[in-house]
């Protein structure tokens, strides 16, 4: 039945159709019509539909691509090191625990410039165990090397899908890429949106040409042992490469706009015109934040709503331009570092801000763990919560909203 | 190496070159080197298959010695040679 969706051959009336999808399905299409030669993933609540829906279409024969089935998301992600490292095009996804248990791989994929596709449906991490959202699973695995790109919508999720791997494997970068899309509230809702033509697809994304290839014809070591005197230099070369990478990202976005009309940027700004204050988010909520905004507007609060789509490499110019005129940031994180700053993501910002001469007051939130909503009267609370903290002078490292006292 | 700054490194540390490790010396920091009786030796190979390092060669009178570029100086071959023809001896540098 998919088959209508995505079959429709070439001319530019035809580039693009709207469909009603639900997002992992159409995250699938996406890799399908990246023509990715291997997956590699085990299924995990709520990024089952994902693998489930690549699976069928392999075994039906709609994509010529190894299915491998593992036992373990260790394993999955050991198998993409593998596959990747033979050439393919490599994708896989994962959610929570499963993304925790491919931990120590992820950070051995980055370093050996593996450049895999991974979609994470975030969900909170146990105990107590939950299935639901939050940004837990990705905040724990911050520091891999990944560059973590954060969806808000269907549209976005399929959109960013296919720039991943462009971005991915371009050979200024060859960095493994998150695309994050929040578990359920985006994995699992049927929206509506804009399929590529696959003929279009394969204008913007041509055939992986790998750097290096794992081949008896050409032997060669890769993950090779870093004694004390190559080690250092080995890491500054990785973390340079991955902010080297932020360019090459924002090339790829510029392109996809040519293509499909829809602009992409580290950083996207709503009605932040004028704004006096502003929150920030990442990720699906960012839609109910807009409302919030819209409500608080019509009130006369100028208040307006950054939302973080690029988390690694993290945009410090960026977040520094757009606050310029702030006088309040509220910032909303959906994990905690525990006994720490409490909100990751806020850490990120005001760190950013520390050295400059003039910056708003930051203010941390955490809100909508494993799951909670976040209705957008609790977007108002924030904002006013902040204020009110701004006027008597009250310091607080962050404030968890919403949680019953 | 350590002519390598982190620019020369090459993308994910590949190695290029198949093999290249035997040009890294590994046996610099041992304590101990074996010293072999050869009067004393009957050539059996012991050493040779329980060196866990393969430092151990066969020379062209057929005695068995060991490359103290990757030498380590375990002991093993000592400890396990038939005849006691190896002595372990303190490095002296």
């Amino acid at each position: 039945m998919l088959d209508r969706l995505h079959h429709h051959g070439g001319g530019r009336k035809m580039t693009s159709k709207r469909v009603g999808m639900e997002v992992s399905i159409a995250l699938s299409e996406a890799v399908k019509m990246a023509n990715v030669d291997s997956i590699s993933a085990y299924p995990i609540t709520p990024q089952t539909h994902i693998v489930e829906h690549l699976s069928e279409l392999v075994a039906d024969g709609e994509l010529d691509a190894e299915f491998i089935p593992v036992e373990s998301e260790h394993s999955a992600l050991s198998v993409c090191a593998g596959t990747s490292a033979v050439g393919a095009r490599t994708f896989t996804a994962t959610s929570s625990q499963g993304l925790a248990l491919m931990h120590e791989i992820l950070f051995i994929v980055s370093a050996m410039r593996l450049p895999i596709v991974m979609a994470v449906a975030n969900r909170a991490l146990s105990a107590p165990l939950s299935i639901w959202n939050d940004h837990s699973d990705v905040m724990a695995s911050r520091d891999c090397g990944w560059i973590q790109i954060f969806t808000e919508n269907g549209q976005e999720v399929f959109d960013q899908t296919l720039c991943a791997f462009r971005i991915a494997e371009d050979h200024r970068v060859l960095m493994p890429t998150i695309i994050n899309l929040d578990g359920f509230t985006l994995s699992h809702v049927v929206e509506s949106l804009y399929l590529l033509s696959q003929e279009l697809v394969d204008k913007f994304l041509p055939p992986y040409k790998p750097l290096y290839v794992l081949h008896p014809d050409r032997p060669l070591t890769m993950g090779a042992f870093g004694v004390p005197e190559i080690y250092a230099e080995a890491k500054k070369a990785q973390e340079v490469a991955l902010r080297n990478s932020y360019p090459v990202i924002l090339e790829v976005w510029e392109e996809w706009k040519e293509l499909t009309g829809r602009p992409y940027h580290p950083i996207e700004a709503y009605r932040m015109e004028g704004a006096k204050i502003a929150l920030l988010t990442m990720g699906s909520f960012g839609e109910i934040a807009m409302g919030a905004v819209d409500r608080m507007q019509e009130k006369g609060i100028p208040v307006g709503l950054l939302k973080l789509r690029l988390w690694r490499p993290f945009p410090f110019e960026e977040i520094r331009q757009s606050v310029q005129g702030l006088e309040t940031l509220v910032v909303m994180d959906r994990a905690i570092s525990f006994g720490g700053i409490g909100g990751p993501v806020c850490s990120e910002i005001r760190s950013a801000l520390y050295q400059q001469p003039r910056r708003p007051k930051v203010f941390s939130f955490i809100a909508g763990l494993g799951g909670r909503d976040v209705p957008p009267e609790q977007f108002e609370e924030m904002i006013q919560q902040a204020l009110k903290m701004k006027r008597k002078r009250q310091v607080e490292e962050f404030t968890m909203i919403g949680v019953r006292e | 190496m350590e002519q390598y700054t982190w620019r020369d490194i090459p993308i994910g540390c590949v190695v290029e070159e198949p093999g290249n490790a035997r040009e890294y010396k590994t046996g610099d920091w041992k304590s101990q080197r074996p010293i072999v009786e050869t009067a004393k030796c009957i050539k059996c190979g012991v050493c040779w298959v329980f060196c866990p390092d393969a430092a151990i060669y066969r020379n062209e009178e057929g005695f068995y010695l060991a490359n103290l570029d990757y030498c380590k100086g375990c002991g093993i071959c000592a400890r396990e040679c038939w005849t006691g023809c190896i002595t372990m001896v303190e490095e002296e540098k």
